[in-house]
């Protein structure tokens, strides 16, 4: 079973964190949601499609994140992987990395889950406008940016658009048939980097950074989104500004230990800023300086 | 309109800022060449007399660790450079590196450069540090690759528990 | 919710006035907090009446330091602060978020519901309604208020009790939170001594809400003197001229922002055990984490209770701690409280109450901190780069 587009639905403009239901559900208190189906994506990768089982939370946009709760373990901020759909519908890519995620991961169809959210700030595509733009992918660091970019393909006007992913190896690439799709569909360039190639690959090999070099437009009038792994984004936010993409308009999506969502537990905090608030999704600018500081 | 060589490796990143006449010289050591998926560019072990401004296409540098077989390290694309053993004695390439897709490239030639280089030391600075900025470049991205930031567990970064 | 006035001198009474306001106020059916000497400590407990009070006791503080002390006089309020604030009442240790059941294949939620207490506190320093001012910005200020503060919040009667023996580890005039409170209280005395020992205080009354105004219409109050007012104006000039620490608040921010790799910090560090302390007394440390709760009949609780960003699990991610070192937490503490708390909340998150430097058990004292980081500021090119932003900042050629 593919992964299905939230076709026909256009995602709702950030407006902060979102009415709620009554009593704050959705927001303080879980709104119930149901795990309509589960896609193995890879060995330690699921994209959940969930539905609300009730009244839906507030509609997300790209970039932002919820705290998906699975009963009795925990819950974990978890980006919108898509969705909503006009139903409620919203899909969750998660990788197992925690008793809290690898709860959610063994979640079959009919399991029972809670939904608060959306929360923070996505994508800031208003801000990309028309301009050519660089999407650089990190490992499941594509997740948060795959509605961006199919907002990016769908794009009328002769901006460029160049996805670079980089994953450990190829059994860790996630949504192969998007990737197919968006560069098959004329309007994105994809480049594929693996760290580690089994032999036989004929891809690319080596940091994700190194397909940025390959770009030759890429400049001041170019705009960048980056997620994934921090040392990652650090490196390829500091290649795209010394190639002259101003500070400004590269978008970073940063993550931190986050209990609430609600800018209360004070655990995401980034120098000035509180992440579930403020972020995840920042600009390189803002945050250049925070990120330098070594935290040893 | 046809392009000549030092139409074309003026284009080239690897030579973006090179005055005319040093091009025209270099020009004179150029020459353009295509390879199929597959074909062989470098051999391990092999005198180091050329390297490669790869205009297109996808080579994919190797290592051969005998009965482990041939790991792939790093692939190259439109506007790398590929081989910088010619600049460095012995003067034999370390790698191999074959071509995994349609590759066009501005085949340089290393023996003849170096000849230039010893009569013009300021040529012979100015690719130097071309080569030495690659190299810088090359190093952190192999860096970042040892250093899985994808992998997880972390295992035995500071504050993990038992 | 009770609506604020201009604070108003309104009399004086007499120490069976404070019996009388007790008594008033647990008639009203408020639960009345106030000091009361326990442990060792002064520290907020229930008042049955003003009996309940500590009588000639004070606080001798110093770093690392805390000592009760007979002031050989009949003094209520001659100390300065416990180890504990209203923080415990407002934002208490541990409280239920939302409790669950798996009904048959479903999920029943319900929001927990915080009690419902009427709660007077009788004796709140300046500080510390300078503290729950700042908490009510984290808390009630955001995007969304947190549900269980505003409850306790909404229903909170302060009588605050103006400083006029501030402890050595008080800064409370560099804040700009003491020794007295111009707002955010419905009553507030000051207490003043005179005569001999064995007299008993009189107290100055002001009224700061509706509320407060008909409060004080119920006490037995008396015109104040001319000689009344100058002693207070005295007293409180004195205690401000005796605090002994000092921060220097003006420029600290950008002080904060340019010093994290002052070699300070290896210093502090050296001597910080961590142990969390420092927050769990500080008025203001909002810093939480939540815990899931099962029972073996299938209930979930999940709780908010108090952590501290001391603690390695506070910043992991990924199974590693973001600030694995201690030179790191004590230093995200430190700027946090007195720097990024201001871009984040809009205030300084510390109110000079001085409780992390008298209970730290190695007598870290932050003034004399922040005042190392200034004397020799931005010293490494780290720190300038990181303050300019230039790209690259510290990871140079290795």
């Amino acid at each position: 079973m593919g992964s299905e587009p939230a076709t026909g639905h256009e995602p709702a403009p950030a407006t902060g964190v979102g009415p709620g239901g009554g009593d704050g559900v959705g927001l303080t208190v879980p709104a119930r949601y149901r795990v309509a189906d589960a896609r193995r994506e890879t060995a330690d990768v699921v994209t959940l499609r969930i539905e609300p089982d009730g009244e839906p939370v507030a509609p997300g946009t790209p970039g932002r994140f919820h705290m998906l709760w699975a009963p009795g373990v925990g819950e974990v901020p978890i980006s919108l992987s898509d969705g909503p759909a006009p139903d409620g519908t919203q899909w969750h890519t998660i990788r197992a990395v925690g008793a809290v995620t690898r709860a959610l991961c063994a979640l079959g169809p009919g399991a029972p889950l809670g939904v608060r959210g959306p929360f923070g700030r996505g994508w800031d595509l208003d801000a990309v406008g028309g301009r050519d733009v660089v999407v650089v992918a990190g490992g499941i660091g594509l997740v948060p940016l795959r509605p961006a970019i199919r907002a990016l393909a769908r794009r009328e006007g002769p901006g460029r658009v160049a996805l670079l992913v980089g994953a450990r190896s190829p059994d860790d690439l996630c949504f192969a048939d998007d990737l197919e799709a968006w560069a098959g569909g004329g309007r994105c360039e994809v480049a594929v980097t693996v760290d580690r190639a089994p032999r036989g690959w004929t891809g690319d090999v080596g940091f994700v950074s190194n397909l940025i070099d390959r770009l030759p437009w890429v400049g001041e009038g170019t705009a960048a989104l980056c997620c994934g792994p921090e040392p990652m984004m650090k490196v390829c936010a500091r290649m795209l500004t010394d190639r002259g993409v101003p500070a400004t308009a590269v978008q970073v999506s940063l993550e931190r230990n986050m209990a609430c969502g609600l800018a209360h537990c004070g655990r995401c905090q980034l120098g000035g800023r509180l992440l579930c608030r403020d972020g995840p999704v920042v600009t390189y600018a803002a945050v250049r300086a925070d990120l330098e500081v070594p935290q040893r | 309109m046809i392009r000549t060589v030092r139409d074309l490796l003026e284009d080239h990143r690897f030579f973006r800022g090179l005055d005319g006449e040093r091009l025209d010289l270099l020009a004179g050591c150029g020459r353009l060449e295509v390879f199929r998926p597959q074909a062989r560019l470098l051999r391990e072990g092999q005198p180091a007399d050329r390297f490669f401004l790869v205009r297109s296409g996808r080579v994919l540098v190797e290592i051969d660790l005998g009965p482990r077989g041939v790991v792939p390290v790093e692939t190259v694309g439109a506007g790398d450079v590929l081989g910088w053993s010619w600049i460095v004695p012995p003067y034999r390439y370390r790698f191999d590196a074959v071509a995994t897709a349609l590759t066009r490239t501005i085949t340089m030639d290393g023996a003849c450069l170096r000849d230039k280089c010893e009569q013009d030391p300021a040529l012979g600075y100015d690719l130097l540090r071309r080569f030495a900025g690659v190299l810088a470049h090359r190093l952190a991205a192999t860096r970042m690759q040892l250093c899985d930031v994808y992998g997880y567990p972390l295992a035995g970064a500071p504050g993990t528990g038992p | 919710m009770t609506t604020a006035a201009v604070p108003t001198l309104v009399g004086t009474m007499g120490v069976d006035g404070l019996d009388t306001l007790v008594g008033v106020l647990a008639g009203d059916g408020w639960e009345v907090l106030g000091p009361r000497v326990r442990d060792g400590v002064i520290t907020w407990g229930a008042l049955r009446s003003a009996g309940d009070l500590p009588v000639g006791v004070a606080d001798d503080q110093a770093p690392g330091t805390y000592r009760l002390r007979d002031r050989g006089d009949r003094a209520r309020f001659g100390w300065a602060v416990g180890p504990s604030s209203p923080k415990r009442e407002l934002f208490p240790p541990r409280v239920p978020w939302w409790e669950a059941r798996l009904e048959g294949d479903g999920l029943q939620i319900t929001p927990a519901t915080p009690p419902r207490r009427r709660v007077a506190l009788l004796g709140a320093r300046p500080c510390e309604l300078a503290a729950i001012a700042v908490q009510d910005r984290v808390l009630l200020g955001g995007p969304c208020p947190d549900p269980d503060y505003a409850a306790r919040r909404r229903d909170l009667l302060v009588v605050a009790v103006h400083c006029t023996e501030p402890a050595p580890t008080c800064f409370c005039t560099s804040m700009g939170t003491g020794p007295a409170a111009d707002g955010g209280y419905d009553l507030a005395l000051t207490e003043l001594l005179h005569g001999p020992g064995h007299a008993e205080p009189v107290y100055l009354v002001r009224v700061g809400t509706d509320r407060g105004v008909q409060l004080a219409r119920r006490l037995e109050l008396r015109a104040t003197t001319d000689a009344e007012l100058e002693a207070e104006q005295a007293a409180l000039d004195a205690a401000r001229r005796r605090m002994v620490r000092h921060l220097r608040t003006e420029g600290i921010v950008e002080l904060l922002a340019t010093t994290l790799e002052h070699p300070r910090w290896d210093d502090v560090a050296a001597r910080c055990l961590a142990c969390t302390n420092c927050t769990l007394v500080c008025p203001t440390c909002f810093c939480a984490a939540v815990e899931e709760v099962t029972d073996l009949d299938g209930g979930i609780r999940r709780e908010r209770r108090w952590d501290s960003c001391f603690t390695l699990g506070h910043s992991e991610v990924h199974g590693t701690a973001v600030r694995a070192s201690v030179r790191s937490r004590y230093r995200q503490w430190l700027t946090h409280k007195l720097g990024t708390w201001w871009e984040q909340f809009g205030t300084s998150g510390c109110v000079g109450c001085g409780r992390c430097i008298t209970w730290c058990p190695v007598g870290i004292d932050l003034t004399e901190e922040v005042a190392a980081l200034a004397e020799t500021p931005a010293e490494t090119p780290a720190a300038t780069a990181a303050a300019v932003g230039a790209p690259g900042g510290r990871s140079g050629d290795r």
